[in-house]
């Protein structure tokens, strides 16, 4: 087969600089082939080797007490959570893949992230996304938000990995280029954690799943680049095909084969295919791996070793066995009736070597190829619409004057709206593990001895026809998360932006009864190559950096998505997606976001309105840009310390008993959060349970100093750190009294029944029957989908 | 007693079956697909799942698996057969039930807590069911909509062979209660010979308070007690 011959041309059209061409000249001490051409366009681009970011990733907190795999190190990060038990997870991106192919984007979107857990040791049981799309208005968005979501459904569900969180933003900034985000958490024991690294000189190295074909050549590369509608048809390509009821079964016959204790190493192949896989692992041990692409299993006739390397065909996986135990192998994949081939072996040479048709293709230092991409230092200047946003005053806009007509507009705002058409068909109870379903701040999933990934002892007990030795049952662990970022804050400042992300996150966890362990990012930007762009991602990684420390929630791994872009749109907000992991020790902890019981007490705890900032909250908010259609001003403020402490005392109200419910004010602010407090509660299909609430908000307003506040800040503004907890009207006094001891605001300011939400200021009045709260809130994307 | 929990290649509800039984205090045992023994057995579970991954057709592979020889077998000498959800597919591909389950009206899979009405307490999977009691379950499908002809639905409602029903809060079968489109809201239904059902919905999810409800274990807890009765008449 002749390869073409490289040309300038060639070189640009695998996105390589000619600086990034030296450098491999430098670095094989001659021309490469056009194989190694590839190879190198892949491995350097932005999705593989973070040039553009990693200076600024290094900014994240990463350490901690708990991490066993930390962020970088391995395809997803790992924490103890005692007794011997660890959880594994990350957030990953299929931006451009979906926008392409929405429903075999997110599907292998969903495929990818589901092997990184595996790849791990760990057994999958829990999977979240986060997803933003432009208006529904427009049929080729709903035509995306339906499509993306099918795939989801399509993948988890045959999968069999409960989707019990989430979050969806609709906003004309994501029109051409929606953004999917995939998440998943994994269990296993600390003594399964498998790292992905060719160790042992002279092991073999097999290749397990389905044959490679030409599907999803070059992704990683594709994926680099802006957006444009010619690369978005010629990359259809680009785009893989998933099949959820193949990765089952490489997931079930990874674990069995860990459990024969035969595995030196393990990689999925994920973006790059083999290519990444096989020099990562190298790169990881120090040593060389040698493969020969003819034992490659092929799906199509005639793959040239370009194709062959660069394919993302999905669920495959390499693995590095021990030598002379190559029998399991063949044993437990001829079991799950998979394809496998033992394609090479593990070296002392440092390189990687490929071999095709009897000739080497391939022979790279594989260290350098994975870890000497070259690193940039891009420019970064703040936006000149920056200026705007800070001048930004509420002057021009008048107060509301139907306070009752904008709550139901905001509950209908599709970022408000209920998610349940979304969720409804994700399969969110699968496991039997889900306490808390999608629907409230936070999901809780419980972890059982049966998560757990089968152990040596018990597989070998089983190969010997005996029964199960008694492993140490666990106690039941309780896992909450939450994933969150309002892409407009960060727009309008990427600093608070990135602090109020992770700080709404930890804030859903602490209503949740959790206390965060770590997170997980994701980074969707524009092109980075324009310095108010890299501005936007630097200092909002500065924001998530701060807020991550100051909750103690290291980042144990995360996903960068660059050139989220597409011509005349535009780039997207800038969206750092973060993802939080808490535990909750006692099951009596957890706690939702609904009122529970008719005359329960309603408590604010946090300030009602900021009165040091000049917009009252409202910068950014859903109400400006819902009822006002505008997106400006600088969003909300947040103090970290306040935070803090309102965490720790809500968890301490929590633990001490007495709190019926808790949900966290965001967009849409006190109101919206009162009636999603009232009406969120579903016992079951078309049968929620609705409960009113009468609140009387004037004597707090007039109670603080200074001007009163706008009655539209009071309602709908976003001033952060606060939560609204419900309780027994017996309990009402201690509850605030020990609020205000431990430093936080507190006030009761109403009651739960009756079939009306009420609030009243003291210069307004709203009052709506519940169920047509409900009715705005429930069917809003379900109308618009019709 | 003991249950044999059968394992298709992409059965995900497999464990969750098991962790009921166990739950509710009697053991269970997972059967691979290609094994043509049930082992040491009382029951039969064919848990939910995507068997073969369905894309042909859910449970059209899955009947033609060595286990489901054996099952066929079980049902025969009239051991008790219960199919949730993807199970309830596999059963009536292989004929051990009549009727079919086609893709649910609105195209799209449901996954939420729906109300059973149990239409029958003559079954060895619904005695023990409270009277008049509405079970609150889960069902998770995207091809659970129940389809028979016209002679078919007759003989099942002629010999009493449905079993649970889609009905609101108040054990009304009303339209909106249904939610996949099942002809007269069924949600499973058993064999004539009555020691085989299926149904759509997931009581094996429903065992525990923790898990939001525990009406589910009524199901479990009918087949315990027909079992025993089995065991005692065996005796005596």
């Amino acid at each position: 087969m002749t390869e073409p011959a490289i040309t300038p041309e060639l070189v640009t059209k695998h996105g390589l600089t000619p600086d990034e061409y030296q450098k491999i000249l430098d670095i094989l001490g001659r021309a490469p082939s056009y194989t190694e051409l590839g190879i190198f366009s892949v491995m350097w681009s932005e999705h593989c080797s973070y040039k553009n970011t990693r200076p600024v990733l290094k900014t994240f907190p990463t350490k901690g007490e708990n991490i066993l795999v930390g962020a970088g190190e391995e395809n997803a990060g790992i924490i103890d959570v005692g007794d011997g038990v660890a959880i594994a997870f990350k957030i990953e991106s299929h931006n451009h893949p979906s926008a392409v192919e929405p429903f075999q984007g997110a599907a292998t979107g969903v495929g990818g992230i589901i092997r990184d857990i595996f790849t791990m040791g760990a057994r999958p049981i829990a999977a979240l996304n986060s997803l933003r799309f432009g208006e529904l208005s427009n049929p080729e968005v709903r035509r995306l938000f339906s499509g993306v979501v099918g795939g989801i459904a399509h993948y988890g569900n045959c999968f069999g990995i409960p989707t019990v969180a989430g979050e969806v933003y609709f906003d004309k900034s994501y029109e051409g280029n929606p953004l999917v985000n995939a998440f998943a958490l994994g269990v296993l024991r600390h003594d399964q954690i498998t790292r992905g690294a060719a160790h042992g000189i002279g092991n073999p190295v097999f290749y397990v799943g389905p044959a490679t074909g030409r599907d999803g050549l070059a992704g990683a590369a594709f994926a680099s680049q802006d957006l444009t509608e010619e690369s978005a048809e010629q990359q259809r390509g680009a785009v893989q095909v998933g099949d959820p009821f193949m990765e089952k079964l490489v997931c079930e016959a990874c674990l069995e084969l860990l459990a024969t204790g035969v595995v030196a190493g393990m990689q999925d192949m994920g973006a790059a295919g083999l290519t990444c896989s096989t020099c990562e692992t190298a790169a990881r041990a120090g040593t060389g791996i040698e493969i020969e692409l003819d034992k490659v299993p092929q799906r199509a006739p005639n793959m040239s070793s370009y194709e062959i390397m660069l394919s993302e065909s999905q669920e495959r996986m390499l693995i590095v066995v021990h030598k002379g135990q190559e029998e399991a192998v063949k044993r437990i994949f001829d079991k799950w009736d998979l394809p496998w081939s033992e394609i090479g072996v593990v070296t002392d040479s440092g390189r990687m070597v490929v071999r095709h048709g009897g000739k080497v293709v391939v022979d790279v230092p594989a260290k350098k190829l994975a870890d000497e991409a070259p690193v940039y230092f891009r420019e970064s200047r703040e936006g000149t619409y920056m200026e705007g946003v800070r001048a930004f005053r509420l002057d021009g806009i008048a107060d509301t004057n139907d306070p009752a007509s904008d709550l139901k507009k905001l509950l209908a705002n599709h970022t408000i709206a209920s998610k349940n058409w979304v969720y409804r068909q994700y399969d969110h109870m699968v496991r039997d593990g889900s306490v808390v379903c999608p629907g409230s701040d936070a999901a809780v999933i419980r972890i059982k001895s049966d998560s757990l990934p089968i152990t040596k002892a018990e597989y070998a007990a089983k190969q010997a026809g005996q029964p199960a030795p008694a492993s140490a049952p666990i106690a039941d662990k309780f896992v909450a998360f939450s994933v969150d970022c309002n892409g407009g804050y960060v727009y309008l400042d990427p600093y608070e932006g990135g602090k109020a992300a992770v700080t709404e996150c930890c804030r859903n966890l602490a209503c949740t009864g959790a206390v965060p362990v770590g997170s997980t990012d994701n980074l969707n930007f524009g092109n980075p190559h324009y310095p108010e762009i890299f501005w936007q991602l630097k200092e909002s990684v500065r924001g998530l950096a701060e807020g991550c420390r100051a909750f103690n929630a290291p980042v144990t791994g995360g996903n960068v998505s660059l050139y989220n872009q597409r011509g005349a749109l535009g780039a997207i907000d800038p969206t750092p997606t973060v993802a939080v992991v808490g535990i909750i020790d006692d099951p009596k902890h957890i706690t939702t976001q609904w009122f529970k019981d008719e005359g329960d007490a309603i408590i604010l705890l946090g300030k009602p309105v900021d009165r040091s900032d000049p917009l009252q909250g409202m910068g950014g908010s859903a109400y400006l840009k819902t009822i006002h259609g505008t997106k400006n001003g600088l969003p909300p403020r947040v103090d970290l310390e306040a935070a803090k402490t309102l965490h720790t005392t809500l968890l301490g109200l929590i633990r001490a008993g007495g709190v019926k419910s808790a949900h966290d004010c965001s967009e849409g602010g006190l109101a919206v959060a009162l009636a999603e407090s009232c009406i969120s509660q579903l016992v079951a299909r078309d049968t929620p349970r609705l409960i009113g609430a009468t609140v009387d908000l004037s004597g707090r307003a007039a109670e603080a100093s200074g001007p009163s506040p706008r009655v539209d800040a009071l309602f709908f503004g976003e001033t952060q750190n606060r939560v609204i907890i419900s309780c027994a009207a017996v309990d009402a006094t201690k509850l605030v009294e020990r609020a205000k001891l431990m430093g936080v605001p507190a006030v009761k300011i109403g009651v739960a029944g009756g079939d009306k939400v009420t609030i009243k200021t003291n210069a307004a009045e709203l009052s709506v029957p519940v169920a047509e709260l409900h009715d705005a809130w429930w069917n809003s994307i379900a109308r618009a989908m019709a | 007693m003991n249950f044999s929990i059968l394992q298709f290649p992409a059965s995900n509800c497999d464990q969750d079956a098991v962790h009921a039984v166990r739950l509710l205090g009697h053991s269970a045992h997972l059967v691979w697909h290609k094994d043509a023994s049930l082992g040491d057995t009382d029951c039969v579970i064919v848990p939910g799942g995507f068997s073969y991954g369905d894309y042909l057709r859910c449970g059209a592979i899955a009947r033609f698996s060595p286990v489901m020889q054996a099952v066929k077998q079980f049902a025969d000498n009239g051991g008790l057969v219960l199919g949730i959800c993807n199970g309830f597919q596999v059963l009536t591909e292989a004929g051990l039930l009549p009727g079919a389950l086609i893709r649910n009206r609105d195209l799209q899979f449901h996954c939420e807590n729906i109300f059973l009405k149990t239409t029958t307490n003559d079954s060895p999977f619904t005695s023990k069911i409270p009277a008049g009691k509405i079970l609150r379950v889960p069902i998770a499908h995207g091809e659970g909509c129940y389809f028979a002809d016209e002679v078919t639905l007759a003989n099942l409602k002629a010999n009493n062979q449905i079993l649970w029903q889609y009905c609101d809060a108040n054990g009304n079968l009303t339209d909106t209660a249904n939610p996949n489109g099942a002809l007269q809201n069924i949600a499973g239904i058993c064999n004539e010979k009555r020691n085989v059902a299926g149904l759509m919905p997931h009581p094996e999810r429903a065992c525990e308070p923790l898990l939001g409800s525990d009406d589910g274990k009524w199901v479990f807890e009918s087949i315990f007690a027909a079992l025993k009765e089995k065991t005692a008449a065996r005796a005596a």
